[in-house]
């Protein structure tokens, strides 16, 4: 099955995805910034839909555009917002590394264009009523190292994140 | 099925974790005013089994998990390196914790942890695993810098290890992907044969700079080591002998096997990589600006973190050599950087008393009177340092710079013995200081407890074996640089 | 109309990845480049997701440990945060100038 109008839903998205992009990086006050990066990662779980990725896409609206933008708010209430809108925004470097950063923009973009024959023509036939039982598969069978030693990640990351915010230790 | 001979391939791993959990659980049951020292027995006998562990695993060489880990002597060495090097810090901070009162035994459950990471990386041989050891090994450390919470500058120093050191796992993962696409791989061997059957495209050499800034980062290498010194000297200093030793080797580790497996065939061909001028620059330029940032400090933890930039640019000299000779000439230099820098950022640790105030160069003179014994093993290490025969520093140059000579490297070996000269300076500064100046005023020596003697004895005891003794170490890198080649 | 190939993702992917980083360059405050760190590591999921088309499955099972990372990050991130301001009261990077060479 193909997506329907593939090419309009595609500009579509991906002209959301980078103009809230952009506003999260220009924006003064913080929780503007967090509302536009919650429009970039829902515009991209809409492109990884049109990639045959349902599975990815639900996990980022759920965990990333759920959970961590949670966290985001929680560190930003906690920051007096009125302050941090009169302090200065940009730091004095602002300009090399814009020019640095879009140079490198330039190299990715001439890359694409130069390299193209790398990328195979056709594309793999990805599962697309099973999806998500494929890369469960995969997680569960390949993937097991990794996909136990993430736990232990994501043990470090709650050890980190509660000795850091206590009181006093 | 996994076999079991599987699991004793992630045997240090499984017991690293084992005993973290352990000094976890243990925790919450000691009363609160109790000193923390129980755990770090405990995490000390995890990380001896650890190492007790890397030594068993010699007799199980072979990959595991679907190729995802291999053991062979190159990953036993640096098993090796990591887990001594948290014993010996582990060892070290018993005392620390207590002068610096920090009651928390979380400390020593995330050095467990980040040491799994670390072990991780080194035998690793797919990039998602390493990718996901490397984040353990790193957020393990950017917690451990900000644990003297009372200072505002361990806190700063953590928060910007962070900041950048995510910055440059964002960099390395966005080279990941790159070389995904460019090969349709993330498994190192998978890659190198792709890269062979298709000539590098431009995709791949992008990405090998996108993972070469990522982990130029972790590693502190020019022009990518701004954050060395402030996040050294903020973090608590048994923390700082610890990230920059054991989490850089296993950098170390995943870069030797990256790029030189990647490209093993235009190696063994005799012909330059593709990252070779990459890695000559950033060699070249880590040496220079580490040493001379080196010269002007007058904090002893700062001086110690430009030197570690000088030391990482050493390092990448023999990444440029010739591939055997290279190879175990980095590994030996790793081993010999990670005992005496370990040991001189521990003397730093002890000498600098309850928040860390004694640091800066006045406060070591007339140490060789007050405390000789304590004087004298920082100058073996700094002596080491610099590179004086008899110390294993001495060695560790002398084999890298012979690689880089073998390879006809005859520039960068000039860079790397002019910048010699001038570290020189900077370490003996610290000996005169100590056994010439008189002190002005009158600086309390702790009497050094047994856990950081202990760690002392062993880092000298390695600095003097590996300088005397230099050759059963440089046999097992060099069979390790064989096996990693083949 | 084009046909939408793996490259118009790739180029997308490309601008969100500059994006970030200049985030992270040039504001001065530490939520948002935090943000734009997630930026990054989204440009780096629309790359794996993408290329999962030419390659197979495993692309997308790489960013679903890419998405988990992330998550760890952010928790840590903002620990870290939480003591920073207890210290600083403010999220500016005024000292922690990160381009400072």
């Amino acid at each position: 099955m193909n997506p329907v109008a593939t090419p309009f839903f595609f500009y579509f998205l991906s002209a959301m995805a980078l103009i809230s992009g952009v506003l999260v990086i220009t924006r003064k006050n913080p929780v503007h910034s967090a509302i536009a990066l919650i429009f970039t990662l829902l515009s991209l779980a809409g492109l990884y839909l049109m990639l045959y990725a349902p599975f990815v896409a639900g996990v980022q609206i759920i965990l990333y555009a759920g959970g961590i933008m949670v966290l985001f708010l929680f560190v930003i209430m906690l920051v007096s917002v009125s302050r941090v809108e009169r302090e200065s925004q940009f730091n004095k470097q602002w300009l090399v590394g814009i020019a640095a950063t879009a140079a490198l923009g330039v190299l990715f973009i001439l890359v694409y264009a130069k390299g193209k024959s790398v990328f195979p023509e056709r594309t793999v036939q990805l599962p697309e009523q099973l999806n998500t039982q494929q890369v469960a598969v995969w997680l569960y069978g390949t993937y097991m190292l990794p996909f136990e030693i993430a736990s232990l990640l994501l043990l470090v990351a709650i050890v980190g994140a509660v000795v850091m915010a206590k009181k006093r230790i | 099925m996994i076999a079991t001979a599987d699991y004793i391939r992630i045997l240090p791993e499984i017991v690293l974790t084992l005993f973290g959990l352990i000094v976890m659980f243990v925790d919450p049951l000691l009363p609160e005013s109790r000193n923390v020292k129980p755990l770090g027995i405990i995490a000390l006998i995890g990380s001896l089994g650890a190492v007790a562990a890397s030594i068993y695993q010699m007799r199980y060489p072979g990959p595991a998990f679907w190729n995802f880990v291999v053991v062979d002597n190159f990953s036993i060495f640096f098993h090796l390196l990591v887990t001594i090097a948290a014993a010996l810090v582990i060892m070290a901070s018993f005392e620390y914790l207590r002068v610096q009162e920090i009651r928390a035994g979380e400390y020593f459950g995330l050095i467990l942890f980040g040491t799994v990471g670390m072990a991780l990386m080194s035998s690793a041989v797919e990039l998602v695993l390493i990718f996901i050891a490397l984040e353990i090994s790193s957020i393990s450390t950017y917690i451990l810098a900000g644990f003297r919470r009372r200072d505002a500058g361990s806190v700063e120093s953590s928060l910007k290890y962070f900041l950048l050191g995510s910055f440059a796992t964002a960099f390395f993962l966005y080279g990941i992907a790159l070389m995904f696409g460019a090969t349709g791989s993330t498994d190192i061997p998978q890659i190198a044969s792709a890269l062979r059957l298709n000539g590098a495209p431009l995709l791949a050499y992008v990405a090998y700079a996108l993972m070469f800034v990522g982990l130029g980062f972790k590693i502190a290498s020019a022009p990518f080591h701004v954050w060395t010194p402030d996040v050294y000297e903020g973090a608590p200093s048994p923390v700082v002998a610890f990230m920059s030793t054991a989490p850089k080797m296993a950098v170390f580790a995943v870069l030797l096997r990256i790029l030189f497996v990647t490209e093993s065939p235009s190696l063994l061909a005799g012909s330059r990589p593709v990252w070779f001028w990459w890695v000559w620059g950033s060699a070249a330029v880590s040496m220079t600006l580490g040493n001379l940032g080196a010269l002007v400090q007058n904090n002893v933890k700062r001086m110690l973190a430009y030197s570690a930039i000088a030391h990482a640019g050493y390092l990448l000299v023999a990444f440029a050599a010739a591939p055997e000779a290279g190879i175990s000439a980095a590994m030996f230099y790793a081993a010999s950087y990670t005992a005496m820098n370990l040991g001189a950022f521990i003397v730093v640790s002890h000498f600098a008393n309850a928040g860390e105030r004694y640091v800066t160069l006045d406060d070591y003179t007339g140490l060789g009177r007050r405390s000789p014994l304590l004087a004298m093993t920082l100058t073996i290490f700094l002596i080491s340092l610099i590179g004086i025969p008899a110390t294993a520093g001495f060695f560790a140059k002398f084999y890298v710079f012979s690689a880089a000579l073998k390879a006809n490297l005859v520039w960068l070996t000039i860079i790397a013995v002019v910048n010699s000269a001038i570290g020189a300076y900077y370490y003996l500064r610290v000996i005169v200081a100590m056994y010439m100046r008189d002190s002005t005023q009158e600086i309390p020596v702790m009497r050094v407890p047994a856990g950081v003697t202990a760690t002392l004895l062993c880092s000298v005891a390695a600095v003097i074996y590996l300088g005397i003794l230099p050759g059963r170490v440089l046999e097992f890198a060099t069979r390790s640089a064989q096996s990693l080649l083949r | 109309m084009v046909p939408i190939t793996t490259l118009h993702y790739l180029v997308v992917a490309a601008a969100l990845f500059v994006l970030g980083t200049i985030g992270v360059l040039t504001r001065r405050n530490v939520v948002i480049i935090l943000m734009s760190i997630e930026l990054i590591l989204n440009a780096v999921n629309l790359n794996l997701v993408a290329f999962s088309r030419l390659y197979g499955l495993h692309g997308q099972v790489f960013a679903v440990f890419v998405i988990t990372d992330a998550a760890a990050e952010a928790a840590v991130g903002l620990g870290i945060l939480i003591a920073f301001f207890r210290n600083k009261e403010t999220v500016n990077m005024d000292e922690v100038d990160l381009l400072k060479w």
